[in-house]
C-alpha cells in the first residue's frame, strides 16, 4: 500500500490540535462537545493505523470499543447540556457557575 | 508517499473539522462535523478495516451526528447563531494549537515511525469477532452495561419534572 504510517499519524496530530483549539477557545457547550468528538476520532484513527501496520487485530478491536464508549459519552453530555439549558436558558459555559459557590 | 485519495480525504477531514468549530451557525457546524466523521471512516477504508469504517458510519454519522443536530434544534434560535469569544483568547488558542502541532509533529518526524511500512496482508475482520468473543468478552459485557446505564441516565437527566402528563382513563 502506498500510504505510510506517518501520514495517518500526522493527520491525527492535526485533528488533535484543532480539537485542543476548540476546547480552549469556544465557550459554547455544544461546540466544546464537537471538539471532544474530533479528539476522540483522532485517537481512533491512530489506533486503527497502528493496528494495520503492526499488523495486529487489537487496534481495530479497541477502536470499536472506543466508538461505543464515545456514543455513550455523547448521549450523557447532550442530556447534561439540555438540563443546563433548561436551568439557565443559555448554553454558554461561562454562565454555568452555580457549583462555583 | 501518500496518494491522491489520501490527500483529498485529509483535506475534507481537516477542513470540515475547522468548519465545524468556526461556522457561525451551529446547524451548519454539526453538518460539517458529519463531514469530519465521514472522512475518518474513509481513512478506515484506506487502512483496510472496512468493519470499523461501517461501524463508524453507523454509530457516528448515523446516530451521534443526528442526535447532536436534534439537540441543536431544541436550543433557542438566537443562541444558535450567537458567537461569544474574546479576541485575545482566540489568539492564545491558535498559538496553543500551533505549538501542539509543531512540537508533536517534530517529535513524530524524528522518531522511528517514519520508516515503518508493511507488506503484510490486512487483519481479517473474522479475527476481530473472535477477539471480541474470546479474549475481550468481559469488556464486551461491561460495555453493554455501560451503554445501557448511560442511555438510561441520559433519559432520566433530560426528563422534565415540572410537566405532568395526565393519564386519560376514559
Amino acid at each position: 500500500m502506498s500510504n505510510e504510517l506517518i501520514d495517518f499519524v500526522l493527520v491525527s496530530v492535526a485533528l488533535l490540535g484543532i480539537g485542543i483549539y476548540g476546547l480552549s477557545v469556544k465557550r459554547n457547550a455544544i461546540r466544546m462537545l464537537f471538539a471532544v468528538e474530533i479528539i476522540i476520532n483522532a485517537a481512533n484513527l491512530n489506533l486503527v493505523a497502528f493496528g494495520r501496520f503492526l499488523p495486529h487485530s487489537g487496534g481495530q478491536t479497541l477502536a470499536l470499543f472506543s466508538i461505543a464508549i464515545a456514543a455513550a459519552e455523547v448521549a450523557v453530555g447532550l442530556s447534561l447540556i439540555i438540563v443546563a439549558y433548561r436551568m439557565y436558558q443559555n448554553i454558554d459555559i461561562a454562565d454555568f457557575r452555580s457549583l462555583k459557590g | 508517499m501518500a496518494d491522491a485519495v489520501f490527500l483529498a480525504l485529509s483535506v475534507i477531514t481537516i477542513g470540515s473539522a475547522i468548519a465545524a468549530l468556526e461556522l457561525r451557525s451551529l446547524i451548519y457546524g454539526s453538518i460539517a462535523l458529519m463531514g469530519t466523521l465521514g472522512g475518518i471512516a474513509g481513512f478506515f477504508l484506506l487502512l483496510d478495516s472496512p468493519f470499523v469504517a461501517m461501524f463508524q458510519l453507523a454509530v457516528y454519522v448515523g446516530s451521534i451526528a443526528v442526535l447532536i443536530l436534534f439537540t441543536v434544534m431544541l436550543v433557542k434560535r438566537e443562541l444558535i447563531f450567537k458567537k461569544v469569544e474574546d479576541k485575545r483568547r482566540k489568539f492564545v488558542g491558535i498559538a496553543l494549537m500551533l505549538v501542539f502541532m509543531v512540537a508533536l509533529g517534530s517529535v513524530i518526524m524524528d522518531s522511528g515511525i517514519k520508516t515503518i511500512t508493511t507488506n503484510e496482508p490486512a487483519v481479517d475482520f473474522r479475527s476481530i469477532g473472535a477477539d471480541f468473543l474470546t479474549y475481550y468478552w468481559p469488556a464486551l459485557i461491561l460495555m453493554a452495561l455501560i451503554l445501557t446505564g448511560s442511555v438510561t441516565g441520559a433519559l432520566v437527566l433530560a426528563r422534565r419534572e415540572d410537566v405532568e402528563n395526565e393519564q386519560r382513563t376514559d
